[in-house]
């Protein structure tokens, strides 16, 4: 058996009063995107930190690629990559500079250096500007700077930290697609921390929702709206001179319809209890000899977990 | 020790650092005052009170000195000795502002700036230890200050024996005294002003505040300097190498201290 890439167990953090990482246990297997949700403040920095050996746990224990991060950081934090929330490039250097300097700092080879800085340079479209100081430079471009530095030594694991925080859409969706590149084809394994549950979705295989330090959710996208979103809102399509008669029937059916339901044009939005009530609800209508064209579940997504749970834990 | 880091950081750090005004001028501009124009003016002036008739109150100066002081002058001519006096021994103390300021001024803007710039958490994601990244943080700092020390030291000999030469006529500076304040007390000076701003910048929100908090290392400096025109004591060989080992030992201590509070973890919240 594998064993996982990332694996913690009841790892903690305080800081003084406040627990910023609280118990946390997880696993995050090889080739994964890990998405790693939660608030401003909710533990997700303070992982990464304690996952890289950046800063030490107050209890518990963290395992990367297999090392200890608090005794083996050196040796794990030259297999592993970070994008930190700030680009935290020196301004004042070039593209170029940035990249040959960290270079050193991987033990790159040397003879592989300039090679390895022009095609990532390439590869980011920033080798028409590589050589001007970074300063002038925009956000974007930034961005995808200390993203090329992360990546840089070929991490095995990619620790981002709102990656794309602050791009404008085309700007995020590239860095999207690479980070989507770089796990189902390169295999490197992706922890994205995020506010951004639409990106989550899209990217990540499985994620973990953090609130004030804690972890409450954990799995895939799907599992997670089955788990915690308990209503679910149908698309209703019958034949328009029905649709008076479906409004009545739909009040008299409280137990599976919850709440006023929605028109727009000739068709209804109702909101349902669960997904068991989609077959009990289409019997009634046909058996009241309704004509029904589509009955259709929208799907849930994680934004609706997300405020699911924020609610449970408010 | 990963070398090959050390080395990456120190030059990344001065490559930034000349970038930085704040950091160049004084730089150029110290040791212009003091090193070029400040010889010509006491020499100028040494001269212009020969013919003034001045030279009683000098004289009366002099009589003040320590008597180890006045039989190293003793070998020069009366008109000679306010000369020797004035561009040997008292501006020896203020030689050391030359270390102590390139040293933190380098080490404000890396330490300090480099929190200010906010560039410090990418460096503590790589491979570095922390033994290494502090010592590439003072190694750059500490090469560069000794590095224009020296070649200050070289422009002072130069324009001290341009600027005595009408007078004296010959060449009579450096002495041992001052090869023993190059090699022994710079280094210790420059090491001195490192740690200080080491500490300075641990509370310091950015590069000018650490610079000014860290400045008032250059108080014992100025203490020698007052001590020497004063009297009370003079720059001789013994006493240079006494206050050299002084430094060092103090060096020693503050970058144990220093060293053992420059952790990741803590970087992360004071830096």
């Amino acid at each position: 058996m594998v064993s996982p890439v990332i694996q913690t167990s009841s790892l903690t953090r305080h800081f003084g009063e406040i627990k910023a990482v609280d118990q946390l246990t997880l696993e995050v297997q090889a080739g994964e995107i890990f998405g790693f949700l939660g608030h401003n403040g909710a533990g997700k920095t303070t992982t990464v930190r304690l996952l890289n050996g950046v800063i030490e746990a107050t209890s518990g224990e963290a395992r990367v690629l297999g090392l200890n991060p608090q005794t083996q950081g050196s040796a794990l934090r030259a297999r592993t990559g970070v994008l930190t929330e700030t680009p935290s490039l020196d301004e004042r250097l070039t593209a170029r500079d940035n990249l040959s300097i960290y270079a050193d700092l991987y033990n790159f080879p040397r003879a592989d250096v300039s090679a390895r800085v022009h095609f990532l340079l390439t590869e980011f479209e920033l080798a028409e500007r590589a050589d001007e100081k970074v300063a002038g430079y925009s956000k974007g471009m930034k961005q995808r700077l200390a993203l090329a530095r992360a990546l840089l030594h070929k991490p095995e694991v990619l620790f981002l930290d709102e990656p794309t925080s602050g791009l404008d859409p085309v700007a995020a969706r590239h860095v999207n697609d690479l980070v989507e590149h770089l796990a189902r084809r390169e295999g490197c394994t992706v922890f994205l921390c995020t506010h951004n549950l639409v990106e989550a979705q899209k990217l990540c295989d499985r994620v973990a929702v953090m609130e004030h330090g804690h972890l409450v959710a954990l799995g895939t996208p799907s599992d997670l709206t089955r788990q915690y979103v308990k209503r679910l809102d149908v698309d209703l399509e019958v034949d328009p001179t029905q649709i008076e008669l479906v409004l009545q029937i739909v009040q008299g059916l409280p137990q599976l319809v919850s709440g006023p339901p929605k028109q727009k044009k000739d068709m209804l939005t109702l909101t349902l209890s669960g997904r068991k009530a989609i077959p009990e609800l289409l019997h009634i209508l046909v058996q009241k000899g309704l004509h029904v064209y589509r009955l259709a579940p929208q799907e849930a997504n994680l934004e609706e977990v997300y405020f699911a749970l924020h609610g449970n834990t408010q | 020790m990963n070398t090959r880091a050390i080395l990456a950081i120190a030059r990344k750090d001065l490559k930034v650092a000349i970038q930085n005004k704040g950091v160049v001028l004084p730089i150029i501009i110290l040791p212009l005052v003091l090193f070029v124009i400040l010889p010509w003016i006491m020499a100028y002036a040494s001269s212009f009170t020969e013919t003034t008739g001045a030279s009683n109150d000098i004289g009366e100066l002099l009589a003040r000195m320590p008597a180890g002081l006045l039989h190293e002058l003793s070998g020069f001519a009366p008109n000679q000795q306010l000369i020797v006096f004035s561009l040997v021994y008292m501006l020896a103390p203020m030689f050391l502002i030359m270390p102590l300021m390139v040293s933190s001024v380098l080490a404000a803007d890396s330490f300090a700036g480099e929190k200010e710039r906010k560039t410090l958490e990418a460096l503590l994601y790589t491979p570095i230890t922390d033994q290494e990244l502090f010592a590439a943080k003072l190694l750059g700092s500490w090469t560069t200050a000794l590095a224009v020390t020296l070649l200050s030291f070289i422009v002072y000999a130069v324009m001290v024996n341009a600027a005595g030469w009408q007078s004296i006529g010959r060449i009579f500076f450096p002495n041992w005294m001052w090869i023993a304040l190059v090699v022994w007390v710079t280094p210790a000076v420059a090491g001195l002003g490192l740690v200080v701003m080491v500490f300075a910048s641990a509370r310091a929100q950015g590069f000018q505040d650490a610079y000014q908090t860290g400045g008032l290392v250059v108080l014992p400096v100025i203490a020698l300097m007052v001590g020497q025109v004063s009297g009370v004591m003079y720059f001789s060989l013994s006493v240079v190498m006494i206050v050299g080992l002084a430094i060092w030992l103090i060096d020693a201590v503050l970058l144990w201290f220093a060293s053992k509070s420059f952790r990741r973890s803590q970087l992360m919240t004071k830096f």
